[in-house]
């Protein structure tokens, strides 16, 4: 394995702080419609179903990857970007934190893995079940 | 209201650079708006109205209005990506039916070999949760063709007769970056740049850019060129929208190209010719499902065994080379498919790849990112 990908620390807003303070906690926020109830993510101060207000609820941090592409050139190959549908139903563009690229799969399921990064909060990727 | 025969594109204008370190992008800007200007037989005192995109420096289209010294009635600085060249052609022709300007510049150049650039624009509502997910355009399509392929087993082998249709065209075209015809198995033993992409399923980097001239009738009428109508044009941005009932097989095409084929009045049989955004195979696949020249799913069937081209195909698509083979000035695709559609219209292609009466053309495009947020639009043009 290559140098692993060093992670740019993300830059939150006043909106968005509170992520990234739960995440430091190890807890993954979702958004949650006070009108609707639809959930969604990335979380926001408003519905992006119906512009209703929201509130930001913990995700089990469980799913299954709905697709993946591993990036085989360039500073921090391999590694590999996916969307992740949680079991509450939103899915997450995210990173798969394995040492084994290649056994990844459409279907299996992972469970969320927070990272460091450099400088910042940790952010919130996945690893397969069981690793 | 319609754009429906209310617009015409005058003039078109491709650079033939494909590496510029001894230029700046606003001199290249105007090298291309020169260069339509001449292909119409316009003057730049003609132009009232300008269209650019993120690519123009500056701020909006202030600083490439002065620089260049035009005096316009009407800007518009639309971005969706490299699809925002076949957008400004219908936001041109929908100023001129309201009559806002009756001649309309769009420009496009950049110089991403010789000063690469990042991504991200500050301030992106998205930026904090995805900043850090390592996504480049590689992998995001990437992850619309692993998709495609779960769902609908699609193969590579599929997609590598995008890039062989592609490469037989680019023989002809003498400016073309890549000129040698491949194969299936060149493209599928290239190396694997982020699965199940490889190096030949991407688009070429080139410095350069492009121009187009959209004018009203009577202006249209008064020149000596051939009369390409703008006949029908739509337009459309999708996103992961919270991320519920994502959908990477979809694009936004399949809102822009049912629209502009209502407002033409006509449908994908009907298409001589199709001018389809390239910046991967993929994009090529998933936008001739989205428009309509096959079922969703069938893309790699419609694709495989040459169809798309020229003279033996089904669908000749691309006969420039496209971004696969051509030229994809500065990162953005949009323009150079409404320039080579127009070649073909006006009966100006190589004649090696130039389709015979040809009279209906479509030039469609996907700008941003396929696999997290993009703009879609398509184009209906017609020989009149």
């Amino acid at each position: 394995m290559s140098d692993p990908r060093k992670i740019p620390a993300p830059q939150p807003n006043v909106e968005n702080q509170r992520f990234f303070d739960a995440a430091a906690q190890g807890k993954l926020l979702i958004g949650q419609c006070d009108a609707c109830g639809q959930p969604h993510y990335y979380p926001r101060a408003t519905c992006p179903f119906c512009f209703g207000a929201t509130t930001w609820v913990e995700s089990g941090g469980k799913g299954e990857i709905y697709s993946l592409s591993t990036m085989r050139r360039g500073a921090g190959a391999p590694y590999t970007l996916a969307y992740v549908t949680l079991d509450e139903g939103p899915a997450v563009l995210t990173n798969i934190a394995t040492d084994d690229h290649d056994s990844l799969a459409i279907g299996q399921r992972v469970s969320v893995r927070f990272t460091p990064t450099e400088g910042g909060p940790p952010v919130p990727m996945f690893a397969p079940e069981g690793e | 209201m319609t754009i429906r025969n209310k617009a015409y594109i005058a003039g078109a204008f491709e650079h033939p650079t494909r590496l510029a370190p001894d230029k700046s992008t606003p001199q290249l800007h105007a090298e291309c708006a020169a260069g339509a200007l001449a292909d119409a037989g316009l003057s730049l005192k003609d132009v009232d109205g300008y269209f650019c995109a993120g690519d123009a420096p500056g701020f909006g289209g202030m600083s490439m209005i002065d620089y260049m010294g035009l005096k316009v009635r009407h800007t518009d600085s639309t971005e969706t990506g490299g699809s925002s060249y076949i957008l400004h052609v219908s936001h041109a022709a929908q100023a001129i039916a309201a009559g806002h300007c009756s001649v309309a510049l769009i420009t496009l150049a950049g110089r991403p070999r010789s000063e690469p650039f990042g991504r991200f624009p500050g301030g992106a509502p998205e930026a904090p949760f995805e900043g850090w997910v390592g996504s480049t355009t590689h992998n995001s399509y990437g992850m619309c063709a692993a998709r495609h392929m779960h769902e609908y087993g699609t193969t590579s082998e599929q997609l590598a007769w995008i890039k062989v249709a592609a490469s037989t065209h680019a023989q002809y075209n003498e400016h073309a970056m890549l000129r040698d015809v491949v194969t299936v198995d060149d493209v599928l033993n290239s190396p694997m740049i982020s699965d199940p992409l490889h190096r030949l399923d991407c688009c070429v980097v080139s410095d350069g850019g492009g121009a187009l001239l959209v004018v009203a009738p009577e202006v249209a009428k008064s020149l000596k060129r051939p009369l390409v109508a703008v006949r029908g044009a739509g337009e459309a941005v999708k996103g992961p929208r919270g991320g519920m009932n994502l959908d990477l097989t979809t694009s936004a095409a399949a809102v822009s190209g049912p629209a502009a084929f209502a407002e033409a009045g006509c449908t994908p049989a009907d298409m001589k010719y199709a001018s389809i955004y390239d910046s991967f195979t993929i994009t090529v696949l998933i936008q001739l499902e989205d428009l309509g020249f096959c079922k969703k799913g069938e893309g790699g069937r419609f694709v495989a065994e040459g169809n798309l081209i020229s003279g033996t195909g089904k669908l000749p698509f691309n006969t420039d080379g496209g971004g696969l083979c051509n030229n994809h000035p500065t990162n953005r695709g949009g323009i150079t498919k409404v320039i080579e559609a127009v070649r073909q219209l006006r009966g100006e292609a190589h004649p090696a790849v130039q389709v015979p009466n040809c009279d209906l053309a479509v030039a469609t495009g996907i700008g941003g990112s396929l696999g997290v947020r993009h703009g879609a639009a398509t184009l209906v043009l017609e020989r009149q």
